[in-house]
């Protein structure tokens, strides 16, 4: 996936939506190659399980580095369906393939259903300019 | 990063190499230029070079400077001879600690006797303070605040030695013992400068320490970076000094806390000496109402913190000082005061991460050990 083609939330999440069979959406999530880079050393990630309700804008796993752990933030509210062991498993995924084997995880959501706010891909580009690094 | 903080004469390159620059203590310092892990690694398996140059450098001059220095540390000083570097600390009355220090015994070209202390950054400004009137009530010896105008480099691991012994043509690294100082000549690459030279370290690993000026100490930076050793910043510095067991100021040592909890009782001289906060040391020895610094590795992945809770069966028992996830064990380590009945080596404990309760075991400290024989701190 290239990254212009995805929405982002202000922490550092990735998302985009895909329509299922049965008129729901799917959210596909992960965290950004920026947040990866000031983050460095990753040693843990946790991934909310299948099945768990989450919250738009709340916490659904954790990430952790040598220096720092952070919270994962859902960009809608729904229920994950899917959470990549894979990447939890070999955290050299997200480095590798942020947008793309690294994924996090995947949410049903509703039409309708609470968004945090949500950036294009130039939008979260000026964001990190003006963070520090 | 605003431009009221404290540069190191390696400010520049650090700039230059990407380094992520923090306020530490007030100056602007590399945390890391690239991955922390590697950064260690390095260290533990060759060479890595830091910029130290952030700590603060007291010197002491005059006849009275022995006297003077063994009335303020808990550290027996008065018979270290020239040439001996001793780790001390400074307590408070109350015996809580106020620093830990690094006391030089020097000899300048002329032959005169003087000492340099070498304090954290975060408490020079206390600690210089906290002097002055014992300085002040002698007139026989003076302190210098020499932290801006020098600078100090720290190279640490296998190789550390062998990479700058070129550039002391002067001195011979491998007869220089540990927690050995010389002044001497430095060779930088035809231009010639005095500094200091020692060997000691924060890392665990062998390596030596130079004090130098600030155009000589960019110039032996260039020429340690071209001879192979590896920059490396705070952080790793941090991971090092964490797995090598050695308490850091802020975290396992505070004017809280006494020597004999932290573990340094081999840093603490009772007997036939005075010394401020002597008193209180003697009531507080052996007090064992009193919580220990011990070390924890945890059975998860999730690395305990600074401030977490430690637990035992459900009930505090102690506080982290600092944890992290540790590149040579490969697991979460730890440093944490605790209940001295829980402090025993191989103690089940648990420490509340973010919420949730982690398996931890009290282990042995240091984590890690070189292998080379010799070593003490």
């Amino acid at each position: 996936m290239r990254p212009e083609e995805l929405l982002f939330t202000r922490t550092h999440e990735w998302v985009c939506f895909e329509r299922a069979a049965d008129g729901s959406q799917i959210a596909t999530m992960g965290i950004t190659a920026f947040a990866l880079e000031a983050l460095t050393d990753l040693t843990y990630l946790e991934l909310a399980a299948p099945g768990t309700q989450v919250t738009a804008g709340q916490p659904c796993g954790e990430i952790e580095s040598v220096k720092a752990v952070s919270d994962l933030y859902s960009p809608v509210t729904g229920e994950v369906i899917e959470a990549n062991l894979a990447a939890r498993d070999k955290l050299e995924l997200l480095n590798q393939d942020p947008y793309g084997s690294g994924w996090l995880l995947k949410i049903r959501t509703q039409e309708g259903a609470a968004r945090v706010e949500l950036l294009d891909y130039a939008a979260y580009q000026r964001q990190c300019a003006e963070e520090p690094h | 990063m605003t431009t009221s903080l404290l540069h190191t004469p390696l400010y520049e390159w650090h700039v230059a190499h990407g380094a992520r620059l923090v306020d530490f203590a007030g100056w602007a310092m590399p945390v890391q230029y690239g991955s922390v892990v590697e950064e260690h690694r390095a260290t533990r398996r060759h060479a890595g070079l830091f910029d130290v140059s952030h700590m603060g450098r007291l010197r002491f001059e005059g006849p009275g400077a022995a006297a003077l220095l063994d009335g303020v540390v808990t550290r027996r000083v008065a018979d270290q001879r020239p040439g001996q570097v001793r780790y001390a600390l400074l307590a408070n009355e109350g015996g809580g600690v106020l620093d830990d220090v690094l006391v030089y015994h020097l000899v300048n070209g002329a032959g005169g006797s003087y000492y340099v202390m070498v304090v954290n950054a975060a408490n020079r400004e206390k600690v210089v303070r906290w002097l002055e009137p014992h300085v002040l009530r002698r007139r026989d010896v003076q302190m210098l605040d020499v932290s801006e105008a020098w600078a100090m480099l720290a190279v640490q691991g296998p190789r550390a030695c062998e990479l700058v012994q070129p550039l002391l043509p002067e001195l011979e690294l491998a007869r220089l013992r540990y927690y050995r100082a010389s002044e001497t000549l430095l060779d930088l690459g035809g231009q010639r400068a005095a500094g200091v030279v020692s060997r000691t370290g924060y890392t665990g690993e062998d390596g030596c320490e130079l004090m130098l000026g600030p155009s000589a100490a960019v110039r032996a930076w260039d020429l340690l970076v071209a001879a192979g050793a590896v920059p490396a910043g705070l952080g790793a510095r941090d991971t090092l000094r964490l797995e090598a067991g050695m308490p850091l100021y802020g975290h396992e040592l505070s004017e809280e806390w006494d020597p004999f909890q932290a573990g340094l009782d081999f840093a603490v001289d009772l007997e036939g000496r005075e010394f401020v906060g002597r008193a209180a040391l003697v009531a507080r020895r052996g007090d064992m109402s009193l919580p220990r610094r011990v070390g924890l590795v945890l059975t998860g992945r999730r690395a305990a913190r600074q401030g977490d809770t430690v637990c035992e069966g459900g009930l505090r028992v102690g506080e982290v000082t600092s944890g992290s996830f540790s590149p040579t064990l490969e697991r979460p380590i730890a440093m944490a005061y605790v209940e001295s009945r829980v402090a025993a080596e191989g103690t089940a404990l648990e420490v509340d991460v973010r919420g949730r309760r982690e398996p931890a075991v009290v282990a042995r400290l240091p984590f890690y050990r070189r292998e080379e024989p010799g070593r003490t701190m």
